[in-house]
């Protein structure tokens, strides 16, 4: 039997899966670990911002208080509301943390170690599947302000729906521009693409494309300036309104699991992934080490973005619901659109 | 492995598909747009069985992502809570089994007379360059026709959501 599990780990098939287990394991983990500090860099910053000194009774600098909120959400009353739709109550909060956890199989979060390929699954497709999970990312929030079943969390449901749907156009077409330059759909080939000099980075190549992104990713994480789903001041607090406890929490963990896959994401896509610039770090690792490198280095330029994501959050006052909609589809879209075929005609330029 | 997931997808597809048209559990419109979402789920996985990733893809970005939000959206802003209420009426019911009757007996017609050789070999593998290739030239007709007609169907709703034109 032992010697039966032994000869199957051998196997390329047995080394294939027990080698994407503990990746999914690590990834899964080290996702869990930024989503828990984030609300705590989120609160220090606030606080720092705000000239106020924020969480720093427990533990060091207030380090442990990620733990402290986990047990206090537990350990809450999970009050569930008679007159809300039980099913879709349940569901929802579930639904919001899924989309996050799978857009991360497709990251390439460094080169290699060893013979293994650092990223979970190397799809062809990547990018397009990509866009395909970030658009179910949408039913968390609307089936959360459906089952709560009165007024706010509905119009914070009604208001994520139309906001995401718009602002995915956008994202998705700010991109069409990288995938004419690299040629390839597959987001290694897009880190490969941006190996050279710096200035091979996208955000140098496609400045406006960065731009549009970066906005499209705000509103799709519904963050400020574009939380309108979750608007303290009109709604009081949207689509969250009827939850408690680790229902509740779970809606936190997903936005912050949100963020931190947008902020991959840019990264990979616009900031040269786990590449640096110089001193050969834009080559496929050699050594254990050099390849443990590039997993800091793609975590240190991951924290980066998701730091300056929080520090917009307390720079900014929010968009007005039609600006949102303006903003998307009268500035975006067309400036999106302009983008791919001046890109186009570039390219095709270049290639005679 | 394959066959396995196949049977999965394929018998998922099908329970969520009757659970949209009859869920006997609940008669609320949202829980069949949900049903819908989750049986273009099990069709875009039975797509990755056929190596069609880019078909896979698409099917979810557009439909599950798009479409179906589109469709929640529309029915939360309805409150179709009298559909939850109206009776199953008789004629309605005898008549879709009829016309799905009919469909199932064509196909089951056709396909039992089928010879059942070797597999047909694949025009194009199922990624995007060789899809793309096959799109711009050997179907590059029905492909523009295709876009004329979605081109006709946002002019149309454009000019209806407009009150006055000027």
């Amino acid at each position: 039997m032992t010697q039966a599990i032994i000869d199957w780990a051998q196997s390329p098939a047995g080394e294939f899966a027990l080698f994407s287990a503990l990746k999914i394991l690590a990834a899964f983990s080290v996702l869990m670990f930024i989503v828990a500090y984030a609300v705590w860099v989120e609160r220090r910053v606030a606080a720092a911002i705000q000239d106020r000194i924020g969480p720093n009774r427990v533990g060091i600098f207030g380090l442990l208080q990620p733990a402290a909120d986990a047990v206090k959400a537990f350990l809450k009353e999970d009050f569930t509301p008679g007159h809300v739709r039980k099913v879709y109550f349940w569901l929802a909060p579930a639904i919001v943390m899924i989309p996050s956890l799978l857009t991360m199989a497709l990251i390439p979060f460094g080169s290699n170690l060893g013979h293994q390929k650092m990223v979970i699954a190397d799809l062809n497709v990547g990018v397009l599947y990509t866009f395909g999970i970030v658009s179910l990312g949408v039913y968390g929030i609307v089936l959360a302000g459906y089952a709560a079943n009165s007024k706010y969390p509905f119009l914070g449901g009604i208001r994520s729906s139309a906001q995401m749907i718009s602002y995915e156009i956008a994202m998705g077409l700010s991109v069409i521009p990288i995938f004419l330059l690299v040629g390839d759909l597959n987001l290694s080939s897009v880190i490969e693409y941006q190996t050279g000099s710096l200035f091979g980075w996208m955000v140098f190549k496609q400045p406006v494309a960065f731009v549009i992104f970066l906005a499209a990713m705000f509103a799709e994480t519904n963050r400020l300036p574009f939380d309108l789903p979750e608007s303290e001041q009109e709604l009081a607090g949207g689509y969250n309104v009827e939850y408690s406890s680790m229902k509740f929490a779970l809606f936190f963990m997903g936005e912050y699991a949100a963020v931190a896959t947008g902020a991959a994401m840019l990264v990979t896509l616009f900031l040269g992934g786990w590449t640096l610039p110089f001193a050969g770090l834009d080559q496929p690792a050699i050594s254990i080490l050099g390849g443990l490198l590039h997993v800091g280095i793609f975590l240190a330029k991951m924290v980066s973005v998701i730091f300056m994501i929080i520090w917009v959050r307390w720079m900014w006052p929010r968009f007005r619901y039609d600006q949102l909609m303006d903003l998307g589809w009268r500035r975006f879209i067309p400036l999106a659109l302009a983008n791919i075929v001046v890109t186009a005609i570039i390219v095709w330029a270049l290639s005679k | 492995m394959q066959d396995i997931l196949f049977y999965v997808f394929a018998g998922l597809a099908l329970i969520c598909g009757f659970l949209v048209v009859a869920n006997p559990f609940s008669r609320s419109p949202v829980t069949s747009a949900m049903f819908l979402v989750l049986t273009i789920v099990c069709l875009a996985g039975l797509f990755v069985l056929l190596h069609a990733f880019f078909l896979a893809a698409v099917q979810v970005l557009v439909y599950a992502g798009a479409v179906m939000v589109l469709f929640l959206f529309v029915i939360m802003l309805l409150d179709l809570k009298v559909e939850e209420r109206r009776k199953l009426k008789v004629f309605s019911m005898v008549g879709g089994l009829i016309s799905s009757g009919a469909i199932l007996f064509i196909f089951l017609h056709h396909l039992l007379r089928a010879p059942l050789g070797e597999p047909a070999t694949l025009p194009a593998e199922g990624g995007t360059i060789p899809l793309g290739k096959l799109l711009f030239t050997q179907y590059l007709l029905p492909f523009e026709a295709v876009s004329i007609v979605l081109l006709v169907a946002m002019v149309g709703v454009v000019l209806l959501s407009k009150k006055d034109l000027k």
